[in-house]
């Protein structure tokens, strides 16, 4: 088998915003002392003077973001999803959201997969936060091609965008020429006809994997890549949820709040269907290797898969 | 524009602030009665501002850092012609633009959404941030409360604003001297204000009497001549200025007038605001 090239998605980021910086001038890049780790780095190695560093006060660094965007800059605000979406909340709920100014939330280090770090570190809870907060986008990029595709569209995008990045280096899966990224739509990543598997992020791969292992024991799953959060893909959720009759989510976040939750609200107003979510079960996490505690947590091709028989009764 | 030209606008400001919280039967008038000349200097003296050009890059911009001041905010807006006076009534009335704060989508004249504490300094931060990112020489302008300043992201927004030596940048501080719950040196004393501006490497100026026209017209000659650092009015000012039953009531932080006392305040203005 050829070796997979593995990127994550925070480096993906950083290098788009450093082509986004050369191509628009009116690009402004934020961070709170994490330039290095957000890997708004590379931005800023490229355009100093457009790189603001706020220091480790990201609540400052959110309100920062809006004057800026108030002054006509399209500006992108990094962090790790912990400070950003859970420290910083208010300041992009009133300062960025209230008046729909043009900043992106470029949130690092989200999900168990943080690793070592531990559970302080380890934002589970933002999809939850961000989604509730009228008109924003929520972004969770699959891979590094869905990444930097997201990106520039977020920066094309004029309003408040929360782009999920995650630290682990994932598998690039998606197709660099031929991949067209759609705000607010899902994708087919494999069609079936048992089950509908909706995932978000580095569990899309993971979701695939599943739907191998299943496929070997005769389940034919579909596997959805809901990269965006919100506003969610009601068409494509309701449509593939009408032809399995059932419905499992995947997620390295809580089972409250998020992909879990927003496929369950979009299904019980269009074709009421059981669902399965699959995520962090309203726990912490905890310090270890990532690709061990996703594994650890039930979120790998193997403990989705198991879960999946299990909900199927099979 | 004459110094008793200002202060006669001020007056009218006044009344704009007292008939729009009565009518809203809720809302701030300590606070903006205390703000009410240092807004009137800034949109009818000294800013560059146009309403009928409310969104030019170029022009001086606005923070209400202390967003329940949004009475003395809107009427000074309205008497300088961004909307009719008229309007000034439909405050916190259901379906009115006049929000209960600072409403930057839909409030003509508005440079920043405000009311959570703390925020708006940021956000005037960021906007000096970015002129000087384009070279232009507007200056931003932000007005706290004296209690808005326990609020930590204050501070931040400070430290960051010394850092880059923002000299674009003019924070004044309503120094009232109360709160909702009192005396602000009894709930949590700020104090002393000015040396700490002064630590975040702001130019200080302490302004003896913020309702003063003349006074508040020398501080801001002063900030505005600071170059390589951005600067701090402290102004001392009266909350409830000029509503002699308001004077230095904390109790008049966040309750409106009812109808005899609404009368009370406007037979006072009407003589010039000299009780």
């Amino acid at each position: 088998m050829a070796e997979v090239k593995t990127i994550a998605t925070r480096e993906s980021y950083g290098k788009t915003l450093a082509e986004l910086g050369a191509e628009n001038p009116n690009i402004v890049v934020l961070d709170a002392d994490l330039a290095g780790s957000t890997k708004t780095g590379v931005f800023a190695k490229a355009f100093p003077e457009r790189h603001i560093n706020c220091g480790i006060a990201e609540g400052n660094m959110m309100s920062v973001a809006a004057g800026l965007a108030a002054s006509g800059k399209t500006v992108f605000a990094s962090s790790f999803a912990m400070f950003a979406s859970g420290r910083a909340y208010e300041q992009i709920r009133n300062s960025i959201g209230y008046p729909h100014l043009n900043v992106k939330i470029g949130a690092s280090h989200a999900g168990i997969s943080v690793g070592e770090d531990g559970a302080t570190h380890q934002c589970n809870e933002d999809f939850a936060i961000m989604r509730s907060i009228p008109g924003m986008v929520v972004i969770c990029p699959s891979d590094d091609v869905e990444a930097r595709a997201a990106v520039r569209a977020a920066a094309e995008y004029d309003g408040p965008v929360y782009l999920r990045l995650g630290r682990l280096a994932v598998p690039v899966f998606n197709d660099p020429e031929n991949y067209k990224f759609e705000m607010g739509k899902g994708v087919v990543m494999k069609e079936g006809t048992d089950v509908s598997i909706f995932a978000t992020g580095l569990e899309v791969n993971e979701a695939i994997g599943a739907a191998k292992l299943l496929e070997a024991d005769g389940i034919n799953a579909e596997v959805i890549n809901i990269h965006t959060i919100k506003p969610i893909d009601k068409e494509l959720v309701a449509a593939s949820a009408k032809k399995t009759g059932k419905v499992v989510t995947v997620e390295e976040h809580s089972i409250i709040g998020g992909l879990g939750s927003a496929v369950c609200e979009a299904l019980s107003e269009t074709v009421p269907t059981p669902v399965l979510r699959i995520g962090v079960n309203d726990v912490y996490g905890e310090s270890g290797p990532a690709k061990a505690l996703i594994a650890k947590y039930g979120l790998d091709s193997e403990g989705i898969y198991k879960k999946v028989k299990e909900y199927l009764g099979k | 524009m004459e110094i008793l030209e200002l202060q006669k606008i001020a007056n009218e400001v006044r009344k704009g602030i007292v008939t729009s919280v009565h009518s809203a039967k809720a809302g701030h008038p300590g606070g903006s009665l205390s703000a009410a000349d240092i807004l009137t200097y800034l949109y009818f003296e000294e800013m560059n501002v146009n309403p009928q050009d409310d969104k030019n890059p170029d022009r001086d911009r606005f923070v209400l850092s202390k967003g329940h001041a949004a009475p003395a905010l809107y009427s000074v807006l309205a008497h300088r012609g961004y909307f009719p006076v008229e309007d000034l009534v439909t405050l916190r009335h259901i379906g009115s633009y006049l929000q209960g704060h600072p409403d930057m989508k839909n409030i003509p004249g508005v440079d920043m959404s405000t009311g959570s504490l703390g925020q708006g300094v940021s956000a005037a931060v960021g906007m000096a941030i970015a002129g000087k990112l384009d070279n232009k020489d507007y200056t931003v302008y932000a007005l706290l409360g004296d209690g808005e300043i326990q609020e930590g992201q204050v501070w931040e927004a400070a430290m960051l604003a010394g850092h880059r030596k923002l000299d674009n940048l003019v924070v004044i501080v309503d120094n009232n001297g109360l709160q909702i719950d009192g005396n602000i040196a009894d709930v949590n004393s700020p104090y002393p204000i000015d040396k700490k501006f002064e630590a975040f490497n702001f130019e200080v100026i302490n302004l003896e009497d913020g309702n003063d026209m003349a006074q508040i017209a020398e501080a801001i000659k002063k900030a505005k001549a600071v170059v390589g650092k951005p600067a701090a009015i402290i102004a001392k000012t009266v909350k409830g200025k000029g509503v002699s039953f308001m004077e230095n009531q904390a109790g008049w932080h966040g309750v409106a007038p009812n109808d005899e006392q609404y009368a009370a305040a406007m037979a006072e203005l009407e003589n010039g605001g000299i009780a």
